[in-house]
């Protein structure tokens, strides 16, 4: 066993920047966790880091998620590190008319499925997923239901919106 | 349609056993030993006593459902505890929780896997009419859109009481004669 000895978010984002170039940094304020936005063709790389530097030792992808901003995708990569303790938030934008990100598959096999629920909701594609297909909703469904632009869907049959009543 | 157990023959409507012109001592052999029902009613009775519900959970609701069937609540004491998981051996459906729009065709399915007489209950509010999921792009405004129900169970989740509440108002219609497809379902809160 490694002795355990966690990274700050700074601390991890200085030991990324010393290798990759047009990081960002977003500093921890309130309601909002300290996070790092790396470019998407530099996102694979990176986590390659993440994962294999010794210091790092990013082992679990805690979350994969998707967040539409009205004018671009962001995808977050939450990560925890079984081995020191610690934790990184890593982001990557995409154009919301052709979302295309690399999918992180070949480093973490357990952000198969968190990608392709963010395929289902979002409609961002990760190139190199073994299967990018939906996951929750059908294959026929027509759009993706978490982009702000998706609408309200078709309201309840009227004969539904009756007969409940609160009073006795 | 009454049963005798003298010679095969049917009993004298409406008439006791000591009305039937049995012999003294024929009288003194069947007295208190034997009890009279109409057939229809006597198959209600035993349906409405022995339900077993297939094995099926969808939602939070559904863990309300294992918790009405373990010691604590005991739908056992209502003959309702044989959970089974073949749908070919049930003839109650509970449907414990949302139902989406990609689990009907399965919920679908199940139902009419299960032979008749057969009865559905609608535990909790998204399985009776879609729950808090209105205008949702996945769910289906109430299992009976898809399946004929019974009993509507209210509550999100129902505790186990208000499910035992619902099963039991279930065995009520049966009782009655309900019969479970196409006919006019009862609410668990409004029935007594």
């Amino acid at each position: 066993m490694t002795d355990a000895s966690p990274l700050s978010a700074e601390q991890i984002h200085e030991r990324l920047a010393g290798r990759f170039r047009n990081l960002s940094f977003v500093p921890a304020r309130a309601g909002v966790i300290a996070s790092t936005i790396v470019p998407a063709d530099q996102l694979v790389a990176l986590c390659q880091m993440l994962r294999d530097d010794q210091a790092l030792r990013f082992d679990y992808p805690a979350d994969i998620l998707g967040v539409d901003y009205l004018d671009y995708f962001e995808v977050v990569y939450q990560l925890r590190s079984f081995t020191h303790g610690h934790d990184v938030t890593i982001k990557c934008r995409t154009d919301r008319e052709d979302a295309v990100l690399p999918s992180v598959t070949s480093i973490w096999p357990g952000a198969d499925f968190q990608e392709r629920e963010v395929f289902d909701m979002y409609g961002v594609t990760f190139t190199g997923h073994p299967n990018m297909t939906r996951i929750l909703l059908w294959d026929e469904f027509e759009g993706y239901p978490l982009r702000k632009d998706f609408g309200i869907p078709a309201p309840m049959p009227a004969e539904l919106e009756l007969g409940v009543s609160y009073e006795h | 349609m009454s049963v005798s157990l003298r010679l095969g023959l049917p009993a004298p409507e409406g008439k006791l056993p000591e009305d039937w012109g049995l012999l003294p001592d024929e009288q003194a052999r069947v007295h208190g030993k034997i009890a009279l029902a109409k057939l229809n009613e006597a198959f209600a009775w035993a349906r409405k006593s022995s339900l077993w519900p297939v094995t099926f959970g969808l939602a939070c609701c559904a863990i309300e459902m294992m918790a009405a069937g373990i010691a604590r609540y005991d739908m056992a004491r209502f003959g309702a505890e044989v959970f089974r998981a073949s749908p070919r051996q049930a003839d109650l459906m509970i449907v414990a929780g949302t139902v989406t729009k990609k689990m009907a065709p399965a919920i679908k399915r199940i139902y009419d896997q299960m032979p008749e007489p057969k009865y559905v209950i609608a535990m909790g509010g998204c399985a009776s009419a879609g729950g808090p999921y209105i205008n949702s792009y996945s769910v289906v405004m109430g299992v009976d859109q898809i399946v004929p129900v019974d009993v509507y169970i209210p509550g999100c989740p129902p505790r186990p009481d208000g499910l035992i509440h619902g099963l039991m108002r279930l065995q009520d219609k049966i009782t009655r004669g309900g019969k479970a497809v196409g006919s006019e379902a009862v609410s668990a809160v409004t029935a007594t």
